[in-house]
């Protein structure tokens, strides 16, 4: 017989406790053999503290005497970002019709969908770098870089957007012998429409973001600007851009969520 | 011919009163405004536009067949890229646990600390990754440390604004309830806060291990780490049918990334 229960104890996570402990120990075998056997020089991270030191101590106080390649930098960045939301959301809406699966044919709907998987996994950097070698250097780089970028991200949402509709809308509309585009334009798009253009503004604020890193690869834009003030150790200049750019993004992301909230 | 509206005696149906109308075409108006501006003021030498179809579809050419016969270093450094990613979120998360503890309005000490955990999670986020790998490269050189740093850093922010909401959302009454038994503050942490934000955090923790993954698979492109260094020796090399074989296998990490994620997700909520 067991004795009353006078204590209580916190029930576990994982009941089972062969599970509980085998992922445990699994665990924390992984982090001791990944972290024993990471080719880490350790010498090196210890020198790189002093070099901290002087890194920063370069950075301070940042520089804004280049102030005219700031905003030339960034204006190009901006130019990017409005070009590749406007090609990317365009190219979207086709894209995510093909992946909706109420309104696509099977094989139609899974090259949709493939588009989009192929379009999502790749981070921006690896896709300007691609097209850096296919196009050349400069902004035109970017502002595909950053189309491929949009359509991951709006087509995929947009396209779960579509397969939530009303469907009744449109049966209404079939019904009454629309012709397709009517359907189109008086059933389907004014139920996607809010979500579109949360989506746009949201992608603006995300390919003004990301603009920044795809130069650093050479696709134009502030990014390229960082880029170099690091590379000829140009730290306070490299400080100045990294401020501004955080300043920038906050301001969009206030101004963003303004819009978004008034739309909704 | 008479139309519908002079048959019946009433207007036509229309879908925006006047007003409506005049705002849409002004915010259509403004956006035709701004891609104008950006496309006739950029830079961009208008020949490589026309021409770019084509050196796209000459550049899959030459990745076509890819080429696997590197296939072992590939997936070594691929296996690298979910160390970095796994260790760095690892590390992010234990330390964004104290960042959201103080970032949260009810559970922080003071105002000057809530405004410190604030400003920590918001340059944290503001800062890509690879700016973060920019600097940690510079600092401890090219590796593995300055690309679980970079990534850490980043992903601290994203992590503790997250868990520092789920701390501001939580039930009041437990916290109280044990504040009355006289329970210690570590306790009243343990017992009435943690339980509450432990499906949160579970849930912030996998999604950014999956975005880390995708984030890690381009550090190296800047000398911090994982695939991205063979992808950059593969694409200046011009070995176009390897880069091929790592953007196949990088697709596939991310993919079975997403499903793990996804198979994790669903056990904990």
């Amino acid at each position: 017989m067991s004795a009353p229960r006078d204590t209580w104890k916190k029930p576990p996570f994982i009941a089972n406790p062969a599970l509980r402990w085998a992922v445990i120990l699994g665990a924390v075998a992984y982090f001791v053999w990944v972290g024993t056997t990471m080719p880490v020089d350790w010498n090196r991270v210890v020198e790189g503290f002093g070099r901290a030191g002087r890194i920063f101590g370069g950075a301070f106080p940042p520089s804004f005497e280049r102030s005219g390649l700031l905003i030339d930098g960034f204006l190009e960045s901006l130019k990017i970002a409005i070009l590749a939301t406007a090609g990317g959301v365009l190219l979207s809406i086709p894209i995510a019709f093909m992946a909706a699966r109420n309104v696509a044919p099977k094989p139609i709907f899974y090259l949709g969908r493939a588009i989009i998987i192929v379009a999502r996994s790749f981070h921006p950097v690896i896709v300007a770098i691609l097209f850096v070698k296919a196009v050349g250097f400069g902004p035109f780089a970017g502002v595909l870089t950053l189309i491929v970028y949009s359509v991951g991200f709006v087509a995929k949402m947009l396209a779960e957007r579509i397969e939530e509709i009303d469907f009744g809308q449109v049966e209404a509309l079939r019904a009454a012998g629309a012709p397709y585009f009517s359907t189109l334009s008086y059933a389907i798009f004014p139920q996607i429409m809010p979500r579109q253009i949360g989506l746009t503004i949201y992608q603006l604020d995300s390919n003004l973001r990301a603009s920044a890193v795809v130069g650093i690869v050479g696709a134009g834009g502030i990014g390229a600007t960082l880029a170099n003030a690091f590379g000829r150790y140009d730290y306070d200049f490299a400080l100045a851009i990294t401020m501004v750019i955080v300043g920038v993004i906050l301001v969009s992301e206030a101004v963003s969520g303004v819009i978004r909230k008034r739309i909704q | 011919m008479t139309t519908l509206a002079e048959k019946f005696g009433r207007d036509d149906w229309t879908r925006f009163t006047l007003r409506q109308r005049m705002t849409r075409y002004g915010v259509i108006f403004g956006c035709a405004l701004g891609i104008a501006w950006a496309l006739t003021s950029i830079e961009v030498i208008w020949a490589w536009v026309w021409g770019a179809p084509e050196q796209i579809g000459d550049l899959f050419g030459r990745m076509y067949p890819p080429d696997p016969s590197n296939l072992e270093t590939i997936l070594k450094v691929l296996w690298d890229t979910v160390n970095i990613a796994t260790f760095a979120t690892t590390f992010a998360v234990l330390l964004s646990l104290p960042v959201a503890y103080i970032a949260a309005q009810n559970t922080t000490p003071n105002r000057a600390t809530l405004w410190l955990g604030r400003l920590i999670l918001v340059t944290s986020r503001s800062v890509n990754t690879i700016i973060w790998a920019l600097l940690f490269v510079a600092i401890f050189g090219p590796g593995v440390v300055a690309g679980i740093l970079a990534i850490m850093f980043r992903s601290i922010g994203f992590v503790g604004k997250l868990l520092g909401e789920a701390i501001e959302e939580i039930d009041k009454r437990p916290v109280e309830a044990l504040e009355a038994t006289g329970a210690s503050r570590f306790k009243v942490i343990a017992y009435a806060i943690v339980p509450q934000v432990m499906p949160t955090f579970w849930a912030v923790s996998i999604l950014r291990w999956d975005i880390n993954l995708r984030e890690s698979t381009v550090l190296g492109l800047v000398g911090a780490g994982g695939i991205g260094i063979i992808l950059q020796g593969a694409i200046d090399t011009f070995n176009w049918p390897e880069v091929a074989t790592i953007l196949i296998a990088i697709i596939v990490l991310v993919i079975i990334g997403e499903v793990i994620s996804a198979f994790l997700r669903r056990r904990i909520l």
